[in-house]
């Protein structure tokens, strides 16, 4: 047994390296662009708040996998041709960016006005209000929700499986059917644990961190 | 000296201040007193800015300024509030140094030295590193003081000063307002507690709710 779970190891790997891929670069894109969605749904100017909040409707409204063959199959029928990564990457930012900015709105929200105001007289630029003051409260308010759409996000990764991409699930699906064996299946299984497991001690550590304020 | 005229302040076709004109004596204390509603506040935050105004001039040292105005550097006026708004996610010391070095953009050796100077004579020495939520209501309020005196207002404004703290508090904050007073600070304090107002105030404006 051990034997085979060698043989098989390198090609789970070469998956998990593609699963790791989109999970950080949707996370490295959609948190900052959540942050700016969320700021963006608590200003004044209504036409902007009409249009997020029709994207983040459509984005959390649908399936991510409807929007996974959206692009990549529907999408070229228009002449719109993604590669495969690239229609996973576009996918998941757009998706999880909804998420995030609705989240930062709830985060931006919970900041009482007095500390706009507390800021404004002391002639700080709404910039550096943001900046300073606004963006750590709503870090902290807003960490356990990120947390979860972070642990989603580990596993929705293995829907780009529906658009051909060879990540983790992928890699484990052709060995069981290979082989005829669940071993690959568990071992996949495994995997997620691990990699969720690391998630939720990182976000452990930072929300310990961000305990020396209340 | 600060100058107010004919300021006129309405929400929707609700007139709240009408027509009030007062002055403010330099190193002088102004209570502004009345009852709950009639304005009080409303007044204070049309001074400090944080509400314009439909009507009225101010005027500091007879040159006319626009508190809204956030781009002018030098402060003419600095808040208390009543609930001190101090920043949770900084340390008593960072509070402080925050608008000083991003705002006036003063050095942070300076600026930290100011500060550690006005915490040591506001009874606030050694609590630098500490959070807001590590503070009493007090001490919060004393840092509030500070963080706002960092700026070099010409003028301190407080909201209800004694409203959130128990009666030994009160009688501290009127001698931290006098100590003030005598080291030449212009100050406005808005209470609904005549007894304080009579107990530190040079002059006392009344606001009277307008039927």
């Amino acid at each position: 047994m051990i034997q085979y779970i060698e043989e098989i190891l390198p090609a789970l790997l070469s998956g998990t390296k593609m699963t790791l891929s989109i999970f950080f670069w949707t996370l490295i894109c959609s948190i900052p662009l959540g942050a700016l969605v969320g700021l963006g749904l608590i200003q004044k100017f209504k036409p902007l708040t009409w249009l997020l909040n029709f994207y983040v409707w459509i984005m959390r409204g649908t399936p991510l996998l409807l929007q996974l063959i959206f692009v990549f199959y529907g999408l070229p029928i228009i002449h719109i041709v993604f590669q495969r990564y690239d229609a996973a990457m576009f996918a998941f930012i757009l998706n999880y960016t909804a998420y995030f900015g609705e989240i930062f709105r709830g985060g931006f929200q919970s900041v009482p006005k007095g500390q706009f105001e507390s800021a404004k007289v002391l002639r700080l630029s709404y910039g550096q209000t943001i900046r300073k003051i606004v963006i750590p409260q709503v870090f902290k308010i807003v960490l356990p929700s990120i947390g979860n759409e972070v642990i989603n996000l580990v596993k929705d990764s293995s829907l780009v499986y529906v658009i051909g991409l060879g990540d983790l699930l992928r890699a484990g699906n052709v060995a069981t059917a290979r082989d005829v064996t669940l071993l690959p299946l568990i071992l996949v299984g495994i995997i997620y644990l691990a990699l969720t497991a690391v998630c939720t001690i990182v976000l452990k550590l930072i929300e310990k961190r961000e305990s020396v304020w209340r | 000296m600060l100058a107010i005229k004919n300021l006129t302040k309405r929400f929707g076709s609700r007139t709240i201040i009408d027509d009030l004109s007062m002055t403010v004596k330099d190193n002088e204390i102004m209570a502004i007193v009345g009852p709950s509603g009639a304005g009080k506040t409303t007044l204070l935050r049309c001074i400090t800015g944080l509400e314009p105004v439909d009507k009225g001039e101010f005027f500091w040292n007879g040159t006319q300024f626009d508190p809204t105005n956030t781009t002018q550097k030098d402060t003419i006026i600095g808040v208390v509030f009543q609930d001190y708004q101090l920043f949770p996610n900084l340390t008593v010391l960072g509070n402080i140094t925050l608008a000083p070095t991003m705002v006036k953009k003063e050095s942070m050796d300076d600026v930290k030295k100011y500060a550690r100077e006005l915490l040591s004579r506001l009874g606030l020495e050694g609590k630098e590193d500490l959070y807001p939520f590590q503070l009493s209501g007090g001490q919060k309020q004393r840092v509030a003081i500070v963080r706002a005196l960092a700026m070099r207002p010409k003028i301190l404004c407080y909201d209800e000063p004694t409203s959130a703290l128990d009666p030994a508090l009160r009688d501290e904050v009127a001698q931290i307002i006098l100590d003030l007073k005598k080291q030449e600070m212009t100050q406005i304090v808005v209470t609904h507690d005549m007894d304080f107002a009579k107990n530190v105030a040079d002059e006392i404006q009344q606001v009277e709710q307008i039927q």
